[in-house]
């Protein structure tokens, strides 16, 4: 199903999105990606606060290339998540309620997802500079010594994405290649 | 005797970052939009059209098609009768890439130490393979290499036993555990024999390859053939959210190898499979 949706990510959103929703999002979103998760991870285990509010923050997993004169961002498509996967249930503890990135979670993440009524979406690896359109203000707010991997505050305008994990735990990835297979006589 | 300045190779090198981080190649497009006419999932297609109108924003826009604008993989075929001007051939490749990747806005992904890992600022260092050939040519291949997919890329040091059934049931499951994580669809770059490292360089090789042509040797593109087949059977898709594309190709390289062995290396490839060549 086709949704629109705006940020802060409420768990009234939530739950009404489901594995398989094509979701448009409107507002404010964060890129952390490696480094910076690390950082932050660190900083929290430490008691200390990290650097942006997580309440109800959706975290894109991005690294841009750099904006030339006139643009607002470079390409900015996302990260592979699993290299996120051992700092996400912390920052779900913390407020952390949406992700954007591609591929798997563990089932440590998904467990976390459950817990704590947080959604993962999917944008389409490689179409960086579509993306890019849909992002309409980019500010580096912490960490700027990280460049590419540095925090920045993205507002977004209708960015695309596909649920791929709702937080009852159904998973797309899982069911949409098996329905595909049931469907052509691969099984 | 041929005489190559080193600035010459600069800028060479630089053009050639930035326009294989801007535009595919005729081929690698062409299978791109064939694979959008083809596809039967609708999720599917939807991200085929995705990719295909990202492709035009890149061109039109001048903005790179991936934000992984890669680490910086060079093949350098060296002509015994050239000579270079200027400075060392490494030090101006270097140069190059530097430049490019800070002129065309590319982003910088490299880290100097593997642990401590600090950002080098610059792309560099890029790998550079090196092969002397006879002749008074220089010929440079320039591949910006992402890795979301290298990380999905295995080493197999299979058996003369395993056989073909061995090679296939490795590249099958090389395949299936990369998955959405590699952005399907790929392209599938295949080093066969050779030892431990001359099949992992065969595998890069092979991914720079024309997908117009298959293996000049018939069994080797009958393996092509039934691999890609294969792999579009298991039903991954684009974005691995189903569909029958999966691959957009599979291609292999062979070289020699020990009586007791056969090494097999699978480089993936996202569907941003990115090179570019000058013949100096």
């Amino acid at each position: 199903m086709e949704k629109h949706i705006k940020t802060p990510m409420t768990k009234e959103i939530i739950e009404n999105l489901h594995a398989g929703d094509y979701v448009y999002i409107t507002g404010t979103i964060y890129t952390a990606r490696d480094a910076a998760h690390k950082r932050m991870y660190d900083a929290m285990l430490e008691g200390k606060e990290p650097p942006v509010d997580l309440k109800n923050a959706v975290i894109y997993y991005l690294g841009p290339t750099p904006a030339k004169e006139g643009q607002v961002i470079g390409s900015a498509g996302p990260t592979t998540s699993s290299r996120m996967d051992k700092y996400a249930p912390l920052l779900m503890e913390h407020g952390v309620s949406g992700m954007i990135g591609k591929g798997k979670r563990s089932l440590a993440v998904q467990e976390a997802m459950k817990k704590n009524t947080c959604v993962y979406f999917a944008a389409v690896g490689g179409a960086g500079a579509l993306l890019s359109k849909c992002i309409k203000r980019a500010e580096v707010i912490a960490y700027a010594d990280l460049g590419t991997e540095a925090i920045r505050k993205l507002e977004v305008e209708d960015l695309p994405v596909i649920v791929v994990i709702d937080s009852s735990g159904n998973n797309l990835y899982e069911t949409a290649v098996h329905d595909y297979r049931i469907t052509h006589g691969l099984e | 005797m041929k005489t190559i300045h080193t600035d010459t190779v600069i800028e060479a090198v630089k053009q050639m970052c930035i326009e294989a981080n801007l535009q595919l190649s005729p081929d690698m497009k062409a299978v791109i939009a064939k694979a959008k006419q083809e596809e039967d999932s609708t999720l599917g297609k939807q991200i085929l059209g995705q990719l295909c109108e990202n492709l035009e924003i890149a061109a039109k826009e001048q903005i790179p098609i991936c934000q992984d604008t890669g680490m910086t993989i060079v093949f350098v075929r060296f002509g015994q009768d050239v000579h270079i001007e200027g400075g060392g051939l490494e030090d101006a490749i270097q140069e190059g890439v530097r430049q490019g990747y800070r002129d065309g806005y590319l982003r910088k992904s490299v880290v100097r130490d593997p642990l401590i890992r600090e950002n080098t600022g610059d792309n560099t260092p890029a790998i550079i393979h090196y092969e002397v050939i006879p002749g008074d040519t220089m010929e440079i291949l320039i591949v910006p290499k992402g890795f979301g997919s290298e990380n999905m890329s295995r080493i197999f040091m299979l058996k003369p036993a395993d056989g073909i059934e061995g090679v296939k049931a490795a590249v099958l499951q090389t395949v299936q555990e990369a998955g959405p994580n590699a952005c399907p669809p790929m392209v599938v770059g295949i080093g066969l024999g050779g030892d431990f490292e001359k099949c992992a360089i065969l595998a890069k090789k092979a991914l720079t390859r024309s997908l117009d042509e298959g293996s000049p040797l018939p069994h080797i593109r009958k393996l092509e053939e039934d691999l890609l087949k294969e792999i579009n059977a298991s039903g991954i898709g684009p974005g691995g959210l189903g569909g029958k594309t999966t691959a957009l190709a599979v291609n292999i390289e062979t070289f020699p190898t020990h009586i007791a062995g056969m090494p097999l290396a699978v480089n993936i490839c996202c569907h941003v499979n990115r090179h570019s060549k000058r013949v100096f």
